[in-house]
């Protein structure tokens, strides 16, 4: 356990940060599909190390009452857990708003119902791709796409509104429109196209799914459009990866500042990605209070605020707008998490970094690496 | 997503099944939760909104908020007719 007396860290309340406005939970590793841009870290937990049904319980009255507005019950796959509909029945009967982070490949038309009677706010499913075969072949799964189309359908049913999550990048990125299309038939309230970010298990398979600029280009042009002619009738939120863009995305509203995040065996993160950062030390709610944790963490008062920050971030005057970017990306791509986001075209290294990207993505794409338990990699950096 | 609701002063307003119009305690403020979004009205939308409940038609909605701030209904009505319709644009009040 971190103790942090001593350690010379500012702690949340020194830095003047508010209590996290959401948490975002992870219920399992387990999950059906094996996507090769997974954002769960490449060592997967087991179903033994998973917090129980009332360690979650407990959670989600810590999160309430340290004044919490929302929880994303995402996973892997959060539906493998029996338990899921006695977790969503206490978030409402806390007043905590719930929304399910899905693949969705496990649902029946029964569960919906009753996940829908016990409270749950919003469902989000996940698509590969509008084609059947190539939808199945990026999730690793016979079935699924077909499959995600009757949940979609079940969920509008019972009326709980609907996001569908559509992650893009080179190999399914020409069907852009179809995505919007497809959201749209399925009456959802919003579509999210994410082009891939690439930390974890996307890193190691960038080079099959990062975009050329042209692409991302078009894809650009697409989004525009179908956001003035479908105004009113569906939102379209737009990520692009931020290899491409001019500064990094400010990363989770900060480290530490908005969100905090629960791997399954209930280690509390700065971000979901944050295990890749080998030197972290996470606490965990089985020995320490979330309040405790979110106030005195180290894991999160590393990162905090602006005083870690090294040149060029320390001088740069975005450095409270996109706090130095995305940490687990600095590590991944420098071998160290204080370095400014190599996505920044401030960055000494950015134009290393972006040619190599920008190789890749003019050359045919190698076979994806699927998400799976024990897999063993060469680092592709 | 239906279409645009145009507000009159006959039109009774509610909160959709997921939207959730709430007082935070422990951070003493007033929220709106939707699907991915947070919003915090401001103290006069907080007024405004604590007076819809699916049976209170608009205007009666400005006859009380008028005994509230001791303003009269006349002088309040268009305003509250332009909040409310930027909130149910934005998708947090339905007919
Ligand atoms: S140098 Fe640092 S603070 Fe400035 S834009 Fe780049 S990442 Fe952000
Ligand atoms: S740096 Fe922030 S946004 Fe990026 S992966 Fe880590 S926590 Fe997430």
């Amino acid at each position: 356990m971190t103790n942090n007396n001593g350690n010379g860290l500012k702690k949340a309340s020194e830095h003047g940060i508010p209590a996290p406005l959401a948490l975002l939970a992870e219920l399992s590793h387990r999950c059906p599909l094996q996507c090769p841009y997974c954002s769960n870290p490449v060592q997967l937990e087991k179903k033994t190390a998973e917090l129980t049904t009332d360690e979650w319980r407990s959670v989600i009255d810590q999160a309430v009452d340290m004044g919490m507005h929302q929880i994303h019950l995402s996973g892997g796959e959060p539906t493998v857990r029996h338990d899921l509909e006695d977790i969503v029945e206490h978030c409402s009967k806390k007043g905590l708003y719930s929304n399910l982070i899905t693949s969705g490949v496990l649902l029946n038309p029964d569960r919906v119902k009753k996940l829908e009677k016990l409270g749950l706010e919003h469902v989000q499913i996940s698509f590969q791709d509008t084609e059947n075969e190539n939808a199945d072949r990026i999730g690793g799964y016979k079935g699924g796409h077909v499959k995600k189309l009757e949940v979609a359908k079940w969920v509008r049913e019972v009326e709980i509104p609907l996001t569908c999550n559509c992650v893009v990048h080179r190999q399914n990125i020409d069907n852009l429109e179809n995505f919007i299309n497809m959201a749209l038939e399925l009456d959802a309230e919003r579509v999210e196209i994410a082009q891939v970010q690439y930390y974890g298990w996307a890193l190691k398979n960038r080079a099959a799914f990062i975009p050329t600029p042209e692409q991302l280009d078009h894809a650009t042009e697409i989004v525009e459009k179908a956001r003035v002619d479908l105004k009113g009738k569906i939102v379209i939120d737009y990520v692009i990866p931020d290899y491409y863009a001019k500064h990094p995305k400010n990363c989770m509203g900060g480290w530490g500042r908005q969100f905090l995040n629960l791997n399954p065996k209930g280690d509390v993160l700065p971000c979901h990605a944050a295990e890749t950062i080998p030197h972290l030390k996470f606490d965990n709610v089985r020995e320490r209070s979330l309040k405790w944790i979110w106030e005195n963490s180290e894991a999160f008062n590393l990162y905090r605020g602006t005083d870690w920050m090294p040149e060029p971030c320390k001088s740069c005057d975005r450095k409270e707008i996109d706090w130095g970017g995305c940490r687990c990306q600095a590590m991944a791509l420098t071998g160290d998490a204080r370095n400014t986001d190599p996505a920044c075209s401030i960055s000494p290294l950015h134009n290393e970094i972006f040619s190599m990207a920008a190789k890749e993505a003019k050359s045919a794409p190698p076979e994806f690496i699927y998400r799976r338990y024990g897999v063993r990699f060469n680092s592709p950096i | 997503m239906t279409d645009i609701l145009k507000i009159n002063d006959e039109t009774i307003l509610k909160f959709p099944k997921h939207v959730k119009f709430k007082y935070n305690e422990p951070r003493k403020e007033w929220v709106i939760l939707a699907p991915e979004k947070l919003v915090k009205p401001d103290k006069i939308a907080v007024e405004i909104l604590k007076l819809v409940n699916g049976e209170r038609s608009v205007k009666n909605i400005v006859q009380e908020l008028s005994k509230i701030f001791k303003a009269p209904e006349n002088v309040i009505l268009e305003d509250v007719k332009i909040m409310l319709q930027q909130l149910s644009e934005k998708g947090f009040l339905v007919e």
